[in-house]
């Protein structure tokens, strides 16, 4: 974590852009421009203002937005709910969906079951996550008028209000992670069902979900865990467009609408948070081996 | 059982008397597409137009500026002028308040108009004229000049970034350069601070201790009456999602509408689409005086003669409908504006007598660059039109695409193209602030102080305050003239197209005022 705040503020002191402008719009003049930096610390030095920046960051203090002037936790604390709620939906689904596509696929290898699912992994590769977005609404929202076009409803406003807004939205990120799960899964399926102990098995005359699902998805468990730990980090790209097509009030959102105006501290703080979201993600995946194999031991 | 058959008629009774009861009126709520997201408060400390609108919400004014250009009290009841015309007496209306129920006093009116002398343009130069203001009592202050000025119910009431808003004394005290958070004023609308989102939401509620004048309302001046309970601001930046929004029904209106979605609209019967903003913006072309080539004159006049406003008008607005060409240095539709001089730019386009130019300049093949924004949709189109036109006059030009933050930041290099600098950028400004002297920066010629590009042309700025000086309308449009001819000599910038971009809104709303600036009372909802 140590590296990536170092390499974040320094990417953002060296990158183009003063927000100390952008504040002071376009009739500004450099004078004006000149006293804002100023009044906001960013004509410091490097060393001094990295220095402050951690010194804020180990007591806990993410600084303030420098548009805003709001504290950049509060910033944070108000956006975190939506892309929490937007990525655990979309895990929900992917994973309910992605993985019983794949043992299916892999079970019925060579027919048109397992074209069709291949089929649709490479659409879903292929196709941007705004463009499925776009075409759901068309259908789902202007067509049908089942569900909103846009926005976010609280879970506190009730669950139709939250899963509503949540349906196409979810939907439409979680097609490129459907995908890419859908085919690990058919594809380490494919090789544990060729392994000894499952010919054994049906020698044994279990039946094919003891199979499958006791013997066969146990043994492919772990690749498949990996990669949808390694897939949170398409998930993390695909929230921020996702949240954009979907006005979603979202942290994908906020860290756009930071780079655009060049709001360091926010820029900084969320960076910082995504890189620890991924490194417990990645632990807990690693934990998770154990049990999933019991053979995996730290 | 006689007490137990009253008991069930009386119970029944309170039944039938619940069911009857009229229903609690519902909450109006406008649900309104902002242009852009609101990040800042304080329309003091950015120049920014959403945060000027948002001002327009929460804040009142002095005095306000109608759609004629008159200028009419606001929060001013009467005011006085002296003989000499040294000293203004103005008395405020009665009972103005603040958000948090404080009074409206002079000393809350002295204090903010300070503050924003301090970053204001025509604030500066009415800070200039100023000696004292001074509190007479809660209700009355005075102002004294050091000299006749004749723009001081102008500059009270200039309806553009910034606008001189009226903020409580304890806010109004802070730096001019550090931002305001708290938005308490004493406008027609009230901020709900818990609800807002940046990014996303902002919310405002109705004012009920707001006293509006009984005038009809016209641009920031008469009766700001607000006729719903809500507004909220949701600002959806994809385009195609904010059609599909207000299609739906989601939102009832739309500020700024791209011009190739109003095909889209137009065909529901549900939504209407209009200009609402009568002047417009006019876009630019800004060289860089201090760096060659630019800072030859016969070469920025060489772009004269190629450019053609109508193709930019096409490049910005997209629609003819929504864009046309305004040869003149003040904003066409406002007083000040002339053809004086402008057939060199709105007359036939004469490509050889720009290379003839070109070679008089001196011009040996420097490089040229143009700096470019491609998240900006009328900057962008600007930039591209301007270099294939530099490319066919035989100029070194190169197209330096980027954002509009890193634009904007580049553009307070005084350096060399070799060492980071620019030659050209694209912008526009809303038509008010490019409607007089007092206003339009862009003109001025005060060297290495003027706004980017840095054009130095004392004569110029003699020109201006001798405008500043001028006793009536007729001895300001002369003035004006004679800024226009030196401009289309010294070319401190090319004017390209003047655009509005158009409003959607659902039929269910009505009384949108027809405005520069967007307001939001007078607006109603079925």
């Amino acid at each position: 974590m140590g590296v990536v705040a170092l390499f974040v503020f320094s990417l953002l002191y060296i990158s183009p852009g003063d927000p100390a402008a952008v504040i002071a719009g376009d009739i500004a003049t450099a004078e004006d421009i000149a006293r804002i930096r100023a009044k906001l610390g960013l004509d410091e030095p490097y060393m001094v203002r990295f220095g402050n920046w951690l010194w804020a960051l180990a007591h806990g203090d993410l600084g303030v937005s420098i548009f805003t002037g709001l504290p950049v936790a509060r910033l944070i604390g108000q956006r975190i709910e939506p892309t929490v709620a937007l990525t655990l939906c979309t895990l929900i689904v992917t994973i309910a969906l992605a993985v019983p596509v794949g043992v299916v696929a892999a079970w019925k290898v060579g027919t048109w079951i397992d074209r069709s699912v291949m089929g649709f992994s490479v659409l879903g590769f292929s196709i941007p996550v705004f463009v499925i977005a776009y075409l759901l609404i068309m259908l789902f929202s202007m067509q049908l008028g089942w569900l909103p076009v846009q926005g976010y409803r609280s879970i506190n406003e009730g669950w139709w209000p939250f899963l509503s807004h949540m349906i196409l939205p979810s939907a439409a990120l979680g097609t490129v992670y459907m995908a890419l799960i859908a085919r690990i899964t058919r594809a380490t399926m494919l090789d544990v069902l060729s392994q000894d102990y499952i010919r054994t098995a049906q020698a044994k005359g279990l039946s094919s979900n003891q199979v499958l699902l006791g013997h066969a998805l146990k043994n492919a468990s772990v690749p498949i865990v990996t990669v949808i730990g390694i897939g949170i980090a398409l998930l993390i790209s695909g929230v921020v467009v996702t949240e954009t097509v979907f006005a979603i009030p979202g942290i994908g959102r906020l860290t756009v609408d930071a780079i655009l105006r060049r709001d360091y501290p926010i820029i900084q703080a969320v960076t910082l948070l995504f890189s620890g979201v991924y490194v417990l993600i990645n632990l807990a995946v690693d934990m998770s081996y154990t049990f999933l194999d019991p053979r995996i031991r730290y | 059982m006689k007490s137990s058959i009253r008991a069930m008629l009386g119970a029944a009774l309170v039944v039938a008397a619940a069911l009857n009861a009229a229903p609690a009126a519902a909450q109006k709520t406008i649900k309104f597409i902002p242009e852009a997201d609101l990040k800042s408060l304080d329309p003091i400390w950015t120049t920014a137009y959403i945060t000027r609108n948002h001002g327009y919400m929460v804040y009142d004014t002095l005095f306000a500026t109608d759609a004629k250009f008159q200028v009419h009290p606001q929060m001013v009841d009467k005011y006085e002028t002296s003989k000499d015309g040294l000293t203004w007496t103005f008395t405020l209306r009665d009972g103005l308040k603040f958000h948090d129920g404080a009074p409206v006093r002079s000393a809350d009116c002295i204090a903010s108009i300070e503050r924003w002398a301090k970053r204001d343009v025509l604030g500066q130069k009415l800070g200039e004229m100023t000696e004292s203001w001074t509190v007479v009592n809660d209700k009355t202050f005075r102002l004294k000049l050091k000299k006749p000025f004749a723009y001081v119910r102008e500059a009270l009431g200039k309806p553009s970034s910034n606008v001189p808003f009226i903020l409580p004394e304890r806010l109004a005290k802070t730096d001019a350069f550090t931002q305001v958070t708290d938005p308490t004023g004493s406008g027609p609308f009230k901020m709900v601070t818990a609800e807002w989102v940046p990014g996303s939401k902002v919310v405002y509620v109705k004012n009920t201790d707001y006293i509006p004048r009984k005038e009809a309302p016209s641009w920031a001046a008469g009766g700001k009456v607000v006729k719903v309970d809500r507004v909220e601001w949701l600002y959806i930046p994809d385009s195609a999602t904010a059609a599909n929004a207000i299609n739906a029904g989601e939102v009832d209106w739309w500020q700024q509408l791209p011009s190739d979605l109003v095909p889209l609209l137009s065909k529901n019967k549900d939504i209407k689409i209009e200009n609402t903003d009568p002047l417009g913006s006019i876009g630019m072309i800004r060289f860089n005086h201090l760096q060659p080539p630019f800072n030859k004159q016969k070469l920025r006049q060489a772009l004269l003669y190629v450019v053609n406003q109508q193709d930019y008008a096409i490049g910005i607005a997209g629609d003819p409908k929504n864009g046309k060409p305004c040869a003149s240095y003040f904003t066409c539709g406002t007083p000040l504006a002339s053809d004086a001089g402008s057939a060199v730019l709105s007359g036939k386009r004469d490509l050889e007598k720009a290379r003839r130019l070109v070679k008089e300049s001196g011009y040996k093949g420097e490089k040229v660059v143009v700096l470019d924004a491609t998240d900006q949709p009328i900057v962008h189109p600007q930039a591209l039109i301007t270099t294939e036109l530099l490319k066919k006059i035989g100029l070194n030009a190169e197209l330096q695409a980027g954002d509009w933050g890193t634009l904007i930041t580049r553009r307070s290099s005084k350096e060399p193209v070799e060492k980071g600098g620019w030659s050209i950028f694209h912008t526009w400004w809303v038509g008010p602030d490019l409607a007089t002297p007092a206003l339009n920066s862009a003109l001025r010629g005060a060297g290495e102080k003027a706004w980017f590009g840095w054009p130095n042309d004392p004569e110029m700025e003699k020109l201006r305050d001798a405008w500043f000086e001028a006793p009536d309308l007729a001895a300001q449009k002369k003035i004006a003239q004679q800024m226009q001819l030196r401009a289309w000599t010294t070319v401190p910038y090319i004017p390209t197209a003047q655009f509005t971009i158009p409003t959607a809104y659902r039929t269910n709303l009505s009384g949108l005022l027809v405005s520069p600036m967007n307001l939001m009372w007078n607006v109603d909802k079925k």
